[in-house]
């Protein structure tokens, strides 16, 4: 729509020749500019130039429908009322459905809590035909941190749906910010060619972490920002679920904890207390607010009290639940069906549990 | 005398002409000057009269050399002369278009607020969100702005009966938050709390109740998705002309107003200069059509006495394109809703809770419901 050329666009012939003198190609060359200066350049009156602008933003605009013909269009004729099942029933019936098409999902987790076990069974899923609840569909796979494992896939499959043939997914290695945002380019072409219907990427914070220093923190963050908003433009147009991993960082004590509005600081001053609390070890997702208030859905994976939980952070349609789950053969199940409903700000804090779980079970 | 002879027609600069040669000495030259006047007068009026009507009161004293009050009397007559309304602008036409106070008084008493089905919110906001106002909303993510904007969505949709404005919505998704699972929970329990109200008569309360179908909210929500920021100084150009065809539209909803301006931005004037002009659209926008106008913004980090506070996001010049501003934050574990900048709204804070049925009142006792 931003690249839609003004020639094509119908205005008065003796305007567009002038737009296209003035080296005024495309919708976003004309509205970039303000009405004044427009004006200047292309030397031509106020209302000639409103009136061109009105024209060509009219046509600019995305088209506009009713919420009534969008729900048609996404529960009705999409595939599983347009969400992609995992599988994991409570998780599914919280998001509605499961993840949804055309938004962005993020798995933030600390390291080994089943992150790219829950990857991999999503691109199993993705493979199975309809019938069984799958996209059938081609799965792109952005790995970053090498740790893709097709036999570990296969046995996913293999436990899940012993009688059925899985399709070939597609595997990108990637290992730096700029590869990513090209093999992002080369996928928005190819991803009605090739049928994609689930595409991966993990992890998005492997990049970031390696490759700049702290001096260009800000640069850093707006080519995140930059892919984020590719990513969200291509799950809305080809009305795909994009999954998206992130890791955890180590709250500085001073950082996001005391983060405040200003009218809040005079009360926080007071209220803050120490206690053995403030000396655990906080973890938080990497990559910053900028990334947490672009992507759609977030969920949570953490161990706490030798139990992990799936919690959902951030998401339009659910309230915040904590599922508890384990890892098996099958990939994520979750434990039972029952689920706790966390209040407040503590659903997006992240626990990490060191190693006693594991030093204890051997005892 | 001889005066009286020659300018029987100019009434008008009798006064001014004794009045000049009662003060100057110079009776020759003063004279010739108010002659001068009056044959130029003689010849041409209208020529004169848009002359004069065109001079403040201060220069033409300045000129002439006559008295502020004389001064006025003469572009009292130019301006009768040239048709222009004598009585209400009294130093020209700068003031045409003005109102007084009073009628904006009047005005004020009248103007519709959206409610937000938070009762408290609805209290520090006098009334819910206002029309003729652009209203931004900020928070962290996670905090509810999204089910903010759904709500008003639907709110703005309450017949009249009910005591609603009975208009229609549009929004526009940058994000791809909006979700229409979460619209139809929130239409159902919307209508649910109509059904619930007692009406004043009975026979048109049955009648209004059949009326109330979940198909007929969604269809009056005009939903726009941008993918850049092109499509979104589009989308707000082509506003006025939509909203001129659809008068019933009573709230545009922008979901969120940061997100395409966060990134791909070298050119920080350039930026600046394309939300001003937005910015500028949308206050036009909200006075010419009397809507409400609803920004969600996000927030960021900024450095300030040495530490990192929260701030809403587009920086210090976007700050004043709004009317009213609103914050969303967590207050401990509760959601709280804070007025941060109106120009007349108390700075005050009120609590609500997201539910499934969509934003409420702090003590209304919603369990959690799993959606089948």
């Amino acid at each position: 729509m931003a690249g839609k050329l003004i020639s094509r666009m119908g205005l008065h012939s003796s305007i567009h020749h002038i737009f296209a003198a003035r080296n005024i190609l495309t919708a976003q060359d004309a509205l970039c500019k303000t009405e004044l200066e427009l004006m200047e350049l292309l030397d031509v009156s106020l209302d000639a130039v409103s009136a061109a602008v009105t024209q060509i933003s009219e046509i600019a605009c995305p088209p506009c429908r009713t919420v009534l013909s969008v729900t048609k269009d996404h529960i009705m004729n999409e595939p599983s009322h347009g969400h992609f099942q995992t599988h994991l029933i409570g998780l599914d019936n919280a998001l509605c459905g499961g993840i949804p098409f055309g938004a962005v999902t993020e798995v933030v987790a600390p390291a080994g809590s089943g992150k790219t076990q829950f990857c991999l069974m999503l691109s199993v899923l993705a493979a199975l035909p309809e019938s069984h609840g799958g996209l059938n569909g081609n799965v792109v796979y952005i790995d970053t941190e090498h740790k893709f494992n097709s036999g570990r896939m296969i046995e996913i499959a293999k436990s899940r749906f012993p009688d059925i043939f899985h399709k070939e997914g597609m595997l990108r290695d990637i290992s730096s910010l700029t590869e990513l945002a090209e093999s992002l380019r080369q996928l928005e072409a190819s991803v009605t060619q090739h049928c994609i219907k689930l595409v991966i990427i993990d992890s998005m914070a492997a990049l970031v972490s390696s490759e700049q220093g702290q001096e260009q923190t800000s640069s850093k963050h707006d080519t995140i920002g930059s892919q984020a908003s590719f990513l969200k433009a291509l799950a809305e147009v080809s009305r795909i679920p994009v999954v998206v991993t992130n890791q955890v960082r180590l709250q500085n004590t001073q950082d996001d904890k005391s983060l405040t509005f200003p009218f809040e600081a005079a009360k926080k001053k007071s209220d803050h207390i120490i206690t053995s609390k403030s000396f655990e070890a906080h973890l938080t997702a990497a990559l910053g607010t900028n990334w947490a208030h672009a992507v759609n859905i977030r969920l949570i994976f953490e161990s706490y009290g030798g139990q992990r939980f799936i919690k959902i952070a951030k998401s339009p349609v659910s309230p915040t639940l904590a599922f508890p789950f384990v890892i098996t053969a099958l990939g994520i199940e979750l434990v039972g069906t029952e689920f706790f409903e966390i209040a407040g700000q503590d659903i997006a804090v992240i626990h990490g549990s060191g190693y006693e779980d594991i030093f204890r079970k051997e005892e | 005398m001889m005066i009286n002879h020659f300018f029987p027609f100019c009434f008008n600069f009798r006064k001014t002409v004794y009045s000049s040669l009662l003060k100057s000495s110079d009776v020759g030259f003063k004279f010739t000057l108010t002659y001068c006047y009056w044959d130029v007068c003689e010849t041409s009026r209208l020529e004169t009269a848009s002359k004069f009507s065109i001079r403040s009161y201060t220069l033409l004293t300045g000129e002439i050399n006559v008295s502020h009050e004389e001064a006025l009397d003469i572009l009292k007559v130019a301006w009768h002369r040239k048709g222009m309304d004598v009585k209400s602008p009294q130093i020209g036409s700068l003031l045409a278009g003005a109102k007084t106070a009073w009628d904006l008084l009047c005005e004020e008493k009248t103007v519709k607020h959206i409610i937000t089905s938070c009762a408290d919110l609805d209290l520090i906001l006098g009334g819910g969100i206002n029309c003729k106002e652009v209203t931004e909303v900020g928070g962290v993510p996670g905090i509810g702005k999204t089910q903010l904007g759904i709500q008003l969505a639907i709110n703005v949709q309450i017949p009249k009966v009910y005591g609603g404005l009975g208009g229609q919505a549009v929004y526009i998704d940058t994000e791809g938050s909006f979700m229409v699972e979460r619209v139809i929970q929130i239409a159902e329990a919307c209508i649910q709390r109509l059904k619930g109200m007692s009406c004043s008569n009975v026979r048109k309360e049955e009648e209004d109740h059949r009326k109330l179908h979940v198909d007929d909210f969604l269809s009056n929500i005009f939903y726009f998705r941008v993918c850049n920021y092109t499509e979104q100084i589009a989308a707000v150009n082509h506003m006025d002309k939509f909203v001129e065809e659809h008068k019933e539209v009573k709230i545009i909803i922008v979901d969120s107003v940061t997100f395409h301006f966060r990134q791909e931005f070298e050119d920080l004037a350039l930026r600046t200069r394309l939300l001003g002009g937005m910015a500028q659209k949308l206050m036009k926008l909200a006075v010419k059509y009397d809507n409400a106008v609803v920004l969600i913004n996000q927030v960021t980090m900024k450095v300030s006495g040495g530490s990192f506070q929260l701030a809403p996001a587009l920086g210090e010049t976007w700050s004043h394109a709004c009317t009213n501003r609103l914050i969303l934050y967590w207050n401990g574990n509760s959601r709280s809703a804070y007025i941060d900048k109106s120009p007349y709204l108390q700075s005050a804070s009120a609590p609500f809770l997201i539910t499934p049925e969509g934003i409420c009142n702090v003590g209304c006792n919603k369990s959690i419901k799993m959606p089948q």
